[in-house]
């Protein structure tokens, strides 16, 4: 059936290029995609939104309605968009950025340092996006690896490949492994 | 990855792929947002395959460059933005009485004058019909997918090249900026039509003689015909007359063109307008809001349906007449503030009641708001 993921943050993190990758990948598995994006000005520095629908079936309407996931990597992000993500959907938010998670009935709420962790073992927070879709991955089940694989490598530059796999497969480890802690809804996170 | 015609493309590039892929060689244009990603193909693009671009220095050189290129036998396009087609009204009137075949793609944007440049409207409706002075004849597609961007791009070429006049594809800045799965048919698949060529004599070429198609024969500049062209009212040889049989003969066989082929130039895309009560109308983008909520309330058992415009001009008034006589209402969603609920209206004479959604906020017209309106007649 129809699944909307939506990646939100700011210009600068590579979430109009998560978003293509993702709607490449689920179109080579066999899947009808649309992907969307935040345009203009406001993708220069400012907020940043990349929407991508997969489906089975033809999509008619080529928006998100009501997230069946929501990747947020600002503050501003989070609080735009946390409400409009489905009961049974899933959150994953950035906690480097992240440090209030706003009140709602989001059932897995996953809360996660990923541009720390970026700078951490890639000394460069643009590696980000792409852990987070190693766990997007994972979690959501909702396109195979293997073809995120493919459409990632087939996206970035040569000599940045390697790199970019081994963080996809981060992503990817740190949720099998549990590593990924759910946060809850409503609560200040102590800030750092 | 798979079958290399199976693509992830933005609309903007299905457009100027679906354009190479009709035979386009010539384009002359200044970049617009959101149109801006089809001049910069285009110009990638053309060189590869023969072709020639030009970036021009306004609108109004754009439009005249490729009238141009087309005299010369070569098939051409723009593609712009509202202030940008404004600007090449005069010269697209000029390319319908000298029967020159073009085609323009306006990718629109929100507002009048510079409006909102980044953000989407579907406010050029009318302009595509009526932007350019005095009777003449439109035709005019509307697409609402990236697979619609390619498609629809080569069909104009085709309309454009049989019945010599100006096409305008119109777009958005959703539509224009949409990736999706593209699937790039070849030129046998897509059916390339080529002008019809003069080919007389040059001593016997009368270039207004036509046949019962109304279309006549084109030379191209440079053939041995010597073609003169002309934006006066011309007959015959095919210069200026102002006897009032030829005026008048000259001025109707334009539209005959179109009228004439209505039936073939209509298309349409219908979901249980059979059986509706409530008949939702739309065209481009506006329709997938529109086919989402029509779908959903058929599925909950209502009398709903869903028309959509792939040809926006001619305007199927048929089409519309035979649906009034079975539903009581029609929804027009549109993000303009109610031109395509003009023509419904008009079409439908008073059978059935038409109401409009319009959404002129550059946010892409909602499921919801459609929605809110089409509970209230079920």
């Amino acid at each position: 059936m129809r699944y909307e993921i939506r990646l939100s943050g700011m210009g600068g993190q590579g979430l109009l290029l998560a978003g293509i990758i993702v709607a490449e990948a689920a179109m080579a598995q066999g899947k009808n995609v649309v992907q969307t994006a935040s345009y203009g000005p406001e993708s220069r520095g400012g907020a940043s939104r990349s929407e991508v629908i997969i489906s089975e079936k033809a999509i008619d309407y080529p928006a998100v309605i009501e997230a069946d996931y929501l990747l947020a990597m600002t503050q501003e992000a989070t609080d735009k968009f946390f409400h409009e993500v489905k009961p049974h959907g899933i959150a994953l938010l950035d906690s480097t950025w992240v440090k209030e998670i706003p009140a709602g009935n989001v059932e897995s709420t996953y809360y996660f340092p990923l541009t720390e962790t970026a700078i951490e073992k890639f000394e460069k927070a643009i590696f980000a996006n792409i852990i987070g879709l190693g766990i997007i991955c994972e979690s959501s089940k909702i396109v195979e690896p293997d073809y995120l694989i493919a459409a990632l490598l087939d996206r970035v530059p040569k000599r940045y490949k390697e790199m970019n796999q081994v963080a996809f497969e981060t992503g990817i480890e740190l949720f099998t492994n549990g590593k990924i802690p759910k946060g809850v809804a409503g609560q200040a996170v102590e800030t750092v | 990855m798979g079958d290399a015609r199976v693509q992830l493309l933005q609309g903007n590039e299905a457009c100027a792929e679906g354009a190479l892929a009709a035979g386009c060689r010539f384009y002359g244009g200044y970049p617009i947002t959101p149109s801006s990603e089809i001049a910069e193909i285009m110009a990638f693009r053309l060189p590869q395959e023969g072709g020639k671009f030009v970036q021009m220095e306004d609108e109004i050189g754009s439009i005249a460059s490729i009238i141009g290129a087309s005299m010369a036998g070569v098939k051409a396009f723009t593609a712009t933005s509202g202030p940008g087609y404004s600007l090449m009204m005069e010269n697209i009137g000029y390319a319908c009485v000298t029967e020159i075949p073009i085609v323009i793609v306006n990718v629109m944007r929100c507002g009048p004058s510079t409006g909102q440049p980044t953000a989407t409207g579907q406010g050029d409706l009318m302009q595509a019909r009526w932007g350019t002075h005095s009777d003449h004849p439109a035709i005019t597609l509307a697409a609402a997918s990236g697979q619609e961007m390619y498609d629809l791009t080569a069909k104009a070429f085709n309309l454009s090249e049989k019945f010599r006049m100006p096409v305008t594809m119109l777009s958005d800045a959703v539509v224009g900026h949409i990736r999706e799965r593209v699937v790039l048919h070849s030129p046998d698949e897509i059916g390339i039509v080529q002008r019809k060529l003069a080919d007389e004599s040059a001593d016997e070429y009368v270039p207004m003689d036509v046949d019962d198609s109304h279309i006549p024969a084109l030379a191209n500049l440079g053939s041995k015909h010597h073609p003169y062209y002309t934006g006066l009212v011309h007959s015959g040889k095919g210069f200026f007359t102002s006897k009032p049989e030829e005026v008048e003969y000259f001025i109707r066989r334009l539209s005959l063109k179109v009228e004439k082929h209505k039936d073939e130039l209509i298309d349409v895309e219908e979901l249980g307008t059979d059986d509706c009560e409530v008949c939702l109308v739309s065209f481009g983008v506006s329709g997938r809001a529109a086919i989402n909520i029509a779908q959903r309330m058929r599925d909950a058992g209502k009398k709903v349906g869903h028309l959509r415009l792939k040809t926006v001009w001619p305007f199927p008034d048929e089409v519309i007449k035979s649906i009034a006589a079975k539903c009581h209402t029609f929804v027009v969603p549109e993000m303009n503030l109610g031109q395509l609920k003009l023509e419904v209206e008009r079409a439908a004479c008073g059978e059935a009641k038409v109401i409009g959604v319009n959404n002129i906020s550059g946010s892409m017209i909602t499921t919801h708001e459609i929605y809110d309106v089409v509970k209230e007649f079920v």
